[in-house]
């Protein structure tokens, strides 16, 4: 008895302590992060994460409110209600997935909140449903399939065979690719959404004429596609969106992914002063390899922080300002955002090498430079 | 469609039943001998990939990968029937599908508390890896064919252990009256904590075998248990034969409508509009199956009653 009344107390303390703390608010900036950190899909969540509070370590004026949104739209729409309602946050950010964006973002940005986008650009977003409070920092949807599609026509490859889990995130990249790949299209296969079995995939890719095989299957589906492919003996190219070889996924894949080519607007070996410091800082810090999604983290909490040394929070049109100047130093170079509030960034080439002991990426290079996407003539802002 | 196509994916389909069969026998079993639905069955596979990429990593041995898989399951799978399992043969359904539920979260966030949120690395061995020729032109992987005989191979010895043995005697009377044989003299709870351990030990054994070729990760044991349960539902609960047909009626369904249902569709449709519509069906073309067969058979393919 004597116990529970103590935890009353102290949690009583600790409620009228947080009330206070929300009255005198001014001149910092609460975040509220919602972001998936457990069940399938985890190590995106964890990387976005890491990235952002390794960036804001030490910034006093920034407080972090995580929250998991275990990869379910419902409860991401509820956390967005709670850290709106009852936690007061200024600034969300932290969704993975494009599905729980769409049901989380336009609620947010309708109540006035700023919402920076570290990982998914679905179209809605970028073109009609564009929105002065929502910034992407990451990327939009297409831009690493418009990019593998215009690099696979300049460099001699003349028929693909497309594959991609039967899902809008899915069919929408492989509609990307054939917007700027001026060769063939051999087949187009659609999978199931988290199916882990690819010897009939694998089958039809041998007895098709195609020279390259290009697939979208992220996270542990891509895991088990490159794997069964090694063992098959077939030796079509191979080439995909970041997503299939990043950091995280390598590891498990292997020798497998040897020589396979990906896009991505940032990879480990950018020359620049900032990725440098980011790579070290980040292998310091946790004892792994960077992803893509820790760069993209990273690069919301630089975005942040540039703005609130610029603009009061509280002053919206001030602070989405601060935004829209994109002033921060970024892991991936030159950065600016477009009038729809995504980036004009460069995507690289990356060719999946060994490094000693160690399966990475290597930039080979800029298979779009100063991309841009194609929604934005639909914004009104 | 090339001949030579058609028949590698017949194979592909029997591997893919094959995997199923050791997941559904251990269902079954449990479900024909105890009465109880095991939602943590898929755990227990899962249980079974992550020994074996743990000691397949730290050892660098194939074979004393799978012996860790075989012994971590079948001990996860002894101890939960011990603590848990066990007070729920009395209580209805529902409470054994919660019960068993809570299992599956428990069992998640404890590989992920143990391993991390990464996916982890097991790779086929080096002796099995790589495609072999087939009389006929065939080239196909081997490591899927050995998982073929290993799965044939278990099949049989379950046939043997459940026709010939001892405990396959009193497995079949527990299935039949368990008051009866508890009258008998035999120790029903120690025959069920053994039932219990060979379920799970089979999982791991599916784990870690297909954990080779696929990805080693938390939540990776779910999709398969719904198709386990499906194959279970198909053969006719308690059945090990009605298991292995039901399996393998499920993998060659799946593989084969995916392959041929999209260039069928295609005869009298646009091609992309077949490719999308295709694609569709085949995911439900097992669903079908289990409507298909329910309706002639509702108790299954090999139900008792």
């Amino acid at each position: 008895m004597k116990l529970k009344s103590l935890i009353a107390a102290a949690s009583i303390a600790a409620l009228s302590a947080g009330m206070a703390y929300a009255e005198a608010h001014g001149g910092k900036v609460k975040v509220g992060m919602i972001t998936t950190l457990s069940g399938g899909g985890a190590g995106l969540g964890l990387d976005v994460r890491d990235g952002f509070v390794l960036a804001a370590k030490g910034n006093e004026n920034l407080e972090l409110v995580i929250e998991d949104d275990q990869r379910k739209p419902d409860i991401a729409v509820q956390l967005a209600d709670k850290l709106i309602q009852s936690e007061k946050v200024d600034v969300m950010t932290g969704i993975i997935w494009s599905n729980l964006a769409m049901a989380v973002v336009p609620a947010v940005t309708a109540q006035g909140k700023f919402y920076l986008s570290p990982n998914a650009g679905p179209s809605a977003l970028a073109g009609k449903g564009c929105s002065p409070f929502y910034f992407n920092v990451a990327w939009q949807n297409d831009a690493f399939y418009e990019a593998s599609g215009s690099w696979a026509s300049e460099n001699g490859i003349e028929k693909v065979f497309l594959m991609a889990p039967n899902y809008p995130a899915g069919t929408d990249g492989m509609t990307g690719f054939k917007r700027t790949f001026t060769g063939e299209v051999v087949d187009e296969v659609y999978t199931k959404l988290g199916q882990t079995d690819y010897a009939a995939e694998i089958a039809q890719i041998r007895a098709s004429d195609a020279d390259t095989v290009y697939f979208f299957l992220p996270g542990g589906m891509g895991i088990s596609f490159m794997k069964q492919y090694a063992g098959s003996g077939v030796d079509k190219k191979v080439m995909g969106p970041a997503f299939s070889f990043d950091q995280g996924i390598l590891g498990a894949i292997g020798d497998a992914a040897l020589g396979v080519k990906n896009t991505s607007h940032w990879s480990k070996d950018i020359d620049n002063e900032a990725n440098k410091k980011f790579v070290a800082d980040f292998q310091a810090e946790y004892g792994r390899l960077p992803s893509l999604y820790a760069a993209q983290g990273y690069d919301t909490a630089l975005l942040l922080q540039s703005a609130m040394g610029k603009a009061d929070v509280k002053d919206a049109a001030a602070f989405q300002a601060a935004l829209e100047e994109a002033d921060f130093a970024s892991v991936r170079g030159a950065f600016a955002f477009a009038p729809n509030h995504h980036p004009i960034q460069d995507i690289y080439m990356r060719e999946v090498v060994k490094e000693g002991d160690i399966v990475t990426n290597k930039i080979i290079g800029v298979a779009a430079s100063n991309h841009q996407d194609v929604y934005g003539a639909d914004c009104k802002m | 469609m090339s001949l030579i196509l058609l028949i590698e994916q017949v194979l592909n389909g029997l591997q893919f039943g094959v995997m199923l069969f050791l997941m559904a026998a251990g269902l079954t079993l449990i479900f024909g001998v105890m009465g109880l639905i095991n939602l943590a069955h898929g755990s227990l596979y899962m249980v079974g990939a992550f020994a074996a990429a743990a000691v397949a990593g730290w050892t660098g041995s194939f074979a004393l990968a799978l012996v860790a898989a075989l012994a971590a399951a079948a001990a996860a799978g002894a101890l939960v029937e011990l603590l848990v399992i066990r007070r729920l043969y009395d209580r209805d359904h529902l409470d054994q599908v919660l019960a068993t539920f809570a299992l599956i979260l428990i069992f998640s966030e404890g590989t992920r508390w143990l391993f991390g949120s990464f996916p982890l690395f097991l790779d086929v061995p080096a002796a099995l890896a790589g495609p072999v020729m087939l009389p006929g032109g065939i080239l196909y992987p081997l490591y899927r064919l050995v998982i073929i005989g290993v799965g044939l191979l278990v099949a049989l010895g379950l046939f043997w252990l459940i026709a010939k043995t001892r405990i396959g005697v009193q497995i079949r009377a527990g299935e039949a009256d368990r008051e009866m044989i508890a009258a008998l003299g035999v120790d029903i709870s120690k025959l069920y904590t053994l039932v219990f351990a060979l379920g799970a030990a089979l999982a791991g054994l599916a784990g870690a075998l297909v954990g080779a070729i696929q990805s080693v990760q938390v939540g990776m044991g779910e999709p398969v248990l719904i198709l386990a349960f499906v194959v279970i539902v198909i053969g006719g609960i308690g059945s090990i034969k009605g298991a292995l047909v039901g399996s393998l009626l499920v993998g060659l369904t799946d593989t084969l409508g995916g392959v041929l249902l999209p260039p069928l569709l295609g005869i009298f449709m646009q091609a992309s509009s077949a490719t999308s519509v295709g694609s569709a069906v085949a995911s439900m073309a097992i669903y079908i199956l289990m409507v298909g067969v329910l309706l002639f058979k509702p108790s299954g393919l090999f139900g008792g009653t």
